[in-house]
């Protein structure tokens, strides 16, 4: 499936998304609050099949803490960028896509470490490389390690 | 005191207890901790605990240079230190629209395979060690060494190489290359039969492998398992055949895959892709065009502010660098989607009900490097 069709299945499943075409991806970016359907019907619809997530990564972009989604499917071959995002920093939260992808718990919990994302409903959301007592996330960009100060700039 | 009337059956008392398996096991090859919930000798349920090699590589990434992170790609997955390397450079080529010279082309896919090669002999080694046959880890190194010389003489360093660079190779190559090489292929070529007269056709190796660790496919596709552990449950996931880079759209090899998905069908994927990779060597080592070993680049690398995404096949599966720039002369956010990490996320799945010295032979044919996973 191309990326036009692509979109216009992706508008008929959640009204509120934009997009984005590179080089290399479409990329979409809907709300929190949609991901995990629209994640669902792409992954469950036989012209879709979206069934090879290949790349979860957080990312920080200020002004929102991003969870950006890559998937492949096996079968047709075509790809696509899933993005959504948070305001909140405080306490940002996320739904699990555990259910969907068994392979996104490690990760989900990586992000979890790294940017204090939480997602509902993962089955043992914890701490994966940092202590369990530390504080602050690490990979978010106004993240101060006062204990090990290298500045690295 | 209770008094014990019945003989002991080990059998009395049915509960679950726990054991760490690590952080310092022989068998987990660095510092991986799995709290192993057991009933018996079966695993009920076990959890990886990561952290013990972690160095914030993303977090350093995000104030180095793209030259810079190319050396900090050598310590997530290192021994497939070439393919973490020709990642970055394959990103800020494309980005940069530059022009590889082929000679580039040639070397990197050669040296690439001879990683290949070297990763699946030192594999192959602890295999065997993890389930008793220390042999295998006397043949594995002898016939390794051979490969860090050949890195020696040409990149200077044996495990951690850093001999890509964006545009090109660090130096070209040693005159005794080429030749070295196709005395190795030579060599390996015999001795590779032995390895399977050692281990593979073994009565106790295979009654430890077989009907091991079962994974299906789709459950390899649902957990993102690539590489030779994906392949070997039928999974098609080699990046060199689906998105070919560098010099691999000039051969002719084939894609190993295997249906069975246990343990002794990963083993057998990898042995037949070091075949593979001997194949490939020898179509490119007598054609290596002449030419500059490096194209001309700026000493300043700024890519314009965009995502980028490149995947690699490593020795272990698909490495995906993820780039994020806002259009400086550091990228805003590196990701690494490691193929270790992905192939761990299965462990639990596939060892559940298996006994614990299963585990181990599980996870030796999941070939697991540690730091690719911490990063």
């Amino acid at each position: 499936m191309d990326n036009a069709k692509l979109k216009e299945l992706v508008t008929g499943i959640v009204s509120e998304a934009s997009f984005e075409e590179s080089k290399q991806f479409l990329t979409v970016t809907v709300s929190p609050a949609q991901l995990h359907q629209l994640l669902k019907s792409l992954k469950e619809r036989p012209d879709t099949s979206f069934d090879f997530l290949f790349c979860i990564s957080g990312v920080d972009i200020q002004d929102k803490l991003m969870v950006v989604y890559h998937l492949e499917s096996t079968a047709h071959g075509h790809k696509i960028v899933l993005k959504t995002g948070t305001e909140n920093r405080e306490k940002p939260e996320m739904e699990s896509i555990v259910d969907l992808y068994k392979g996104a718990e490690l990760h989900e919990n990586e992000i979890f470490d790294l940017f204090g994302i939480v997602f509902n409903g993962h089955p043992n959301l914890r701490r994966m490389f940092m202590p369990d007592d530390w504080n602050g996330y690490p990979l978010r960009k106004d993240y101060v390690d006062e204990v090990n100060i290298i500045d690295l700039s | 005191m209770e008094e014990i009337t019945k003989p002991l059956t080990g059998l009395e008392k049915e509960e679950e207890y726990f054991i760490n398996m690590g952080p310092q096991h022989p068998s987990t090859h660095g510092v991986l901790r799995l709290v192993v919930s057991l009933q018996g000798e079966i695993v009920k349920h076990l959890d990886p605990h990561l952290g013990y090699i972690h160095r914030g590589i993303e977090k350093m990434c995000e104030k180095d240079t793209y030259a810079q992170i190319i050396h900090l790609t050598d310590r997530l997955d290192y021994l497939s230190a070439h393919m973490n390397n020709e990642a970055i450079c394959l990103i800020v080529e494309d980005v940069l629209e530059v022009e590889v010279p082929e000679r580039v082309k040639y070397i990197r896919t050669i040296m690439a395979e001879l990683q290949r090669l070297n990763s699946h002999q030192l594999w192959w080694a602890c295999m065997g060690m993890d389930l008793g046959a220390l042999t295998t880890f006397f043949y594995g190194l002898r016939d390794r060494e051979h490969i860090l010389d050949i890195f020696e003489e040409t990149c200077g360093g044996r495990l951690l190489l850093s001999y890509n660079t964006p545009g090109g190779v660090m130096y070209d190559l040693h005159p005794n290359f080429q030749q070295k090489v196709k005395d190795f292929i030579k060599y390996f070529r015999k001795k590779l039969p032995e390895y399977d007269r050692l281990l593979t056709g073994n009565v106790i190796f295979q009654n430890r492998t077989k009907g091991i660790g079962i994974l299906s496919k789709e459950d390899a596709i649902n957990y993102g398992i690539t590489g030779p552990s994906g392949r070997g449950s039928g999974f098609s996931c080699d990046i060199r055949k689906k998105y070919p880079y560098s010099a691999y759209p000039y051969v002719k090899f084939n894609e190993i895959l295997r249906e069975e998905g246990d343990s002794l069908s990963r083993y057998k994927v990898r042995i037949d892709e070091m075949w593979e990779s001997m194949n490939i060597i020898e179509q490119l080592i007598d054609n290596i065009p002449e030419g500059p070993h490096t194209a001309k680049m700026k000493p300043v690398l700024k890519l314009p502010a965009g995502e980028y995404f490149q995947r690699v096949e490593t020795s272990r599966g698909e490495l995906g660098v993820y780039i994020i720039s806002d259009g400086a002369k550091t990228p805003y956010r590196v990701k690494f989607r490691s193929p270790n990490m992905c192939n761990l996320s299965v462990l639990d799945h596939i060892s559940r009900g298996a006994k614990i010295a299963d585990l181990v032979a599980i996870g030796a044919s999941f070939d697991f490097v540690i730091p690719d996973i911490d990063r």
